[in-house]
């Protein structure tokens, strides 16, 4: 393939040498409300090909470790310990060191692949940069080796791609683009931070393999940040549990994932939903009381939502689409980014117009609703959001964030209100102090509670539940999910449950609505579209879902490659050519040209 | 990295005590609170939060200070109005030169030409010019945060119609508008040239508060409120603007500053305030000619403009930081 002036191969350590080293590693920040030891003391190593996988939940310090490894830490941090990548010293470099460190011995997969990648510069731009910062390569041999890199992560037409901005890729390729920027310079060690939970199921599954492939085929070690159990059982050769800065478990993952030891990590496992367990794994769903011939708490009929955009064709967001939810039933909306599932949502909550078609709750049309009818309509359905950070106003304590519905209906006086909202808080299971706080002091999980409390308030018939649970961690989930099913037990409330996961559906959906680009693939009770899916699409959706047992996920990995070929897709994978070599940095011939810091640059303390 | 500063500490549920006291603003633990919870615990609202950070602030804090003083010696010291202050000479009676009406002891900021004591017309010009800052601040603030949030939420034909006008007032030269409109009001004193000054000026706080107003009002919270009911007043009111207020009050410090500079400039062409009443860039103009003879009638008014604006540019810093502690330059 291409000719590139490479003296030797990289040398590969021998197995058993670890690529990447921590011992006592501590961090400590210091803010305006005194010093945080966010990591307390650990001893964590990775060795070539092998992939270690640091599981935890937001707040534990995974994040704050694997950037010590690359020395990128706000400057109110202090480390302690030692930190080794290859057979450098982390706390012994200077900038330069630093630099020159960065990419060629250890390089970074992030998790959001539009923000790591740089939107005014070109794919190919920003693939040769690092190559040339480093010494790699220069000038058209750089891009031979960016097309080279490209096709290694399988995206087609490499030669054009390079040549396109990072906005025109989708955003598995953009993924795949920042894999091929860290492996440019063939480093050592990849530390993959969260790097697919961004990213759809599908194309979570074929990163998955590319990462998978990419150890195997160069024997790079990997560090996997992540907080999803199930990539951990896809991938991990050993896993090392942290919990609030301290190393609790470390084995491998049969070992952890199977046969726990520690408390937390028994909690952890049985916090995440199993897909294929179907309810009653976070207590039980109340089966729909409804006789057929009541009116559905909400009835799409034909709906059709379009964006007027300026410039540009209209965009059909939702197409033609008909479903209904039964009073007292839960139906999930599942589809990838970009189905519409969303769309679908703030429409029935009256938040968007339709383009056409009905949109009718408890058997009155929204469209056709103006002024006083439609507020007293909107009393009848609840919303939660997905985001517990930006749902609640931050300027108002939890208290009158719960009571606001009642203030904007004018319904009861100051007394009341309270005493609804300590029944509430007492339903979510919040502590009734909680009523003078603000939403800054609750973690994201009693965010969440407190939320569905809010949409609760009004006693509505309808709650439009967007992605509830997607921005919690799992144990979080977990509880939040248990409240939940005893809520709806409770109020009878009939629910549409839009979701991504799968797994989450599966235990709380008496119907499924399975949407792509807009429009319905397929719909049914639970069992029959999440356990015996008819079409393709729903197939391979559930085929791509992982779960967090390594046996189990390794069949249904197999099983997956398996449906793709029947499909006639490929499986992703690194594609190593024989004659492969690998580059070797010429370090002190072009130096540091100067040129835009970029991504191996930046940050040079 | 943002998971280290903007995520909440998760992992919580697992405490044997639900704690309620884990995080702050900036989203760090609190040293993970013990112990069951007080009824009565002490809970920091926002603005709580934010006034702590301000009086971390040395600079604003000095500031707020140096501008108290001169605030409270300004308005005392030769009365307002009627009411007569604690200085014994006035600012408009002439007395016997003392030499050149150079500072004494007696006349501490010396004597212009005529024998009037400097330190009472200094502080009368002084008076005049806060009034003026004052009243131009808090007039085009309300009708920047107006017509700002008004754009901002309505967006479609109300938008266009408001940024238009928004943009029309900012192509006309500010200096002449001001000059011309500020003599036809002259006759009605010097609020009506702080009216006119404040309807001149409230243009970059309207398209900042649009910005702020445009980001916050596709915020889930105002979906929810949508989705209840909400009358578009009220969420306006309660929802929106409270938190866009630290863009407001940061940009409304600027813009007295801004003002305290244009009426001097005005003044000082001789548009401004009229004799026989007197604001420190009249003053400035008066005496420019005595700049090499007498530099003391140069210095003390220019010293006033100099200390009022840069103390209420340190608070403005102080309040931008303190509302936005993104900002905040960990000084360690």
């Amino acid at each position: 393939m291409t000719t590139l002036d490479i003296s030797a191969p990289g040398s590969v350590s021998a197995a058993g040498d670890a690529v990447l080293s921590f011992e006592d590693l501590a961090v400590t920040f210091k803010t305006e409300f005194g010093d945080v030891h966010a990591v307390k003391g650990i001893d964590l190593e990775v060795r070539p090909g092998e992939v270690v996988a640091l599981v935890g939940e937001s707040g534990s310090g995974k994040s704050v470790t694997s950037m010590t490894a690359l020395g990128l830490l706000p400057r109110n941090a202090r480390v302690s310990g030692t930190i080794r990548v290859g057979d450098k010293v982390v706390g012994g470099l200077d900038g330069r060191g630093l630099r020159n460190m960065r990419g060629n011995d250890v390089a970074m997969v992030f998790q959001e692949p539009m923000t790591a990648l740089n939107p005014v510069l070109t794919i190919g731009d920003q693939l040769t940069e690092g190559l040339q910062l480093h010494g790699i390569a220069f000038g058209k041999l750089a891009t031979a080796r960016a097309v080279e890199l490209l096709t290694m992560v399988g995206i087609p037409e490499p030669e054009r791609r390079l040549k396109q901005y990072p906005h025109e890729l989708s955003g598995g390729q953009r993924q795949r683009v920042v894999i091929a920027m860290a492996i440019a310079c063939d480093p050592k060690v990849i530390i993959a931070d969260e790097p697919t939970t961004a990213l759809d199921v599908t194309v979570q599954a074929d990163i998955l393999d590319l990462l998978r492939s990419l150890k195997d085929k160069l024997d790079t070690g990997i560090l996997l940040i992540t907080h999803n159990m199930g990539v951990v059982a896809d991938m991990a050769d050993r896993v090392a549990v942290m919990l609030k800065g301290d190393l609790v478990e470390t084995g491998t993952a049969d070992q952890v994932l199977n046969h726990p030891r520690h408390e937390y990590t028994k909690r952890l496992l049985a916090a995440v939903p199993h897909l294929g367990s179907g309810p009653g794994q976070f207590g039980d769903v109340a089966p729909v009381a409804a006789a057929p011939e009541d009116l559905p708490a909400l009835d799409l009929g034909n709906l059709v939502i379009e964006y007027r955009r300026v410039g540009k064709p209209t965009f059909r967001a939702v197409d033609d689409v008909s479903l209904s939810v039964a009073q007292g039933e839960i139906v999930g909306l599942v589809g990838e980014s970009g189905s519409g599932k969303s769309t679908i949502a703030k429409c029935a909550l009256g938040l968007i117009p339709a383009a056409s078609g009905s949109v009718s709750i408890l058997g009155n049309d929204f469209t056709k609703m103006r002024g006083k009818e439609l507020k007293a309509l909107r009393r009848r359905i609840g919303v939660v959001f997905q985001d517990p950070a930006s749902s609640l106003n931050p300027r108002l304590p939890i208290g009158d964030v719960i009571a606001e519905p009642l203030v904007v209906h004018k319904d009861g006086d100051e007394r009341s209100r309270r005493r609804r909202v300590l029944e509430l808080l007492d339903a979510v299971e919040l502590p009734r102090s909680v009523y003078n706080r603000y939403p800054h002091e609750l973690s994201g999980g009693q965010r969440q509670r407190v939320s569905i409390a809010r949409a609760l308030t009004l006693d509505p018939e309808l709650l439009v539940a967007d992605e509830p649970t997607s921005a919690l961690d799992v144990s979080v989930q977990a509880n939040v999910l248990k409240m939940f099913t005893a809520l709806q037990e409770r109020y009878k409330f009939a629910c549409l449950f839009v979701s991504h996961d799968l797994a989450v559906i599966d235990l709380l959906a008496h119907r499924v609505v399975v949407l792509q680009n807009g429009k319905i693939v397929e719909q049914g009770p639970r069992e029959e579209v999440l356990h015996h899916p008819r079409e393709e699409y729903t197939q391979r959706l559930i085929a791509a879902a992982p779960v967090p047992e390594p046996l189990e996920q390794r069949r249904r990995r197999e099983a997956r490659h398996a449906l793709l070929t029947q499909l006639g897709d490929d499986v992703a994978e690194l594609r190593v050519e024989d004659d492969y070599e690998r580059p070797t940095p010429r370090q002190d011939q072009g130096g540091n040209p100067s040129g835009l810091g970029g991504l191996m640059g930046a940050g040079g303390n | 990295m943002s998971d280290i500063r903007n995520s909440t500490s998760g992992g919580e549920d697992y405490e044997p005590q639900l704690s309620a006291t884990s995080t702050d603003a900036v989203g760090l633990a609190a040293g993970g609170s013990a112990g069951p919870l007080p009824g009565e615990d002490k809970s920091y609202s926002q603005g709580q939060l934010v006034a702590r950070r301000f009086f971390r602030h040395r600079g604003a804090l000095a500031s707020m200070i140096v501008l108290g003083v001169v605030i409270v010696v300004a308005f005392t010291s030769i009365g307002v109005g009627p009411i007569p202050g604690w200085w014994p000479k006035g600012y408009t009676l002439q007395y016997d030169k003392i030499g050149d009406g150079a500072p004494t002891w007696e006349y501490p900021f010396g004597q212009d030409t005529g024998g009037k004591d400097y330190f009472a017309l200094v502080m009368r010009g002084t008076q005049f010019s806060l009034i003026i800052a004052f009243s131009v601040g808090i007039i085009s603030t309300i009708v920047g945060t107006l017509i700002g949030a008004l754009a901002g939420f309505y967006r479609g034909w109300i938008e266009s119609v408001l940024m238009r006008m928004t943009d029309v007032f900012i192509v006309i030269p500010l200096l002449a508008v001001a000059a011309v409109l500020g003599q036809m009001a002259g006759g009605s004193g010097i609020l009506g040239l702080a009216l006119v000054l404040g309807l001149v000026t409230w243009t970059g706080l309207a398209r900042l508060v649009r910005g702020e107003v445009l980001s916050l009002r596709e915020r889930d919270f105002v979906l929810a409120a949508q989705a209840v009911g909400t009358s578009p007043w009220r969420i306006i009111s309660k929802h929106v603007l409270p938190n866009a207020v630290g863009v407001i009050i940061v940009s409304a410090t600027l813009s007295i500053s801004s003002a305290i500079l244009l009426e001097t400039s005005l003044s000082y062409l001789g548009f401004g305030v009229q004799p026989p009443d007197t604001s420190l860039g009249t003053l400035i103009s008066e005496y420019q000619s005595a700049f090499t003879t007498r530099p003391w009638l140069f210095w003390w008014p220019g010293l006033m403009i100099l200390t009022i604006a840069l103390c209420v540019n340190f608070i403005g810093d102080g309040l931008r930081d303190a509302f936005d502690p993104r900002q905040n330059r960990n000084k360690d």
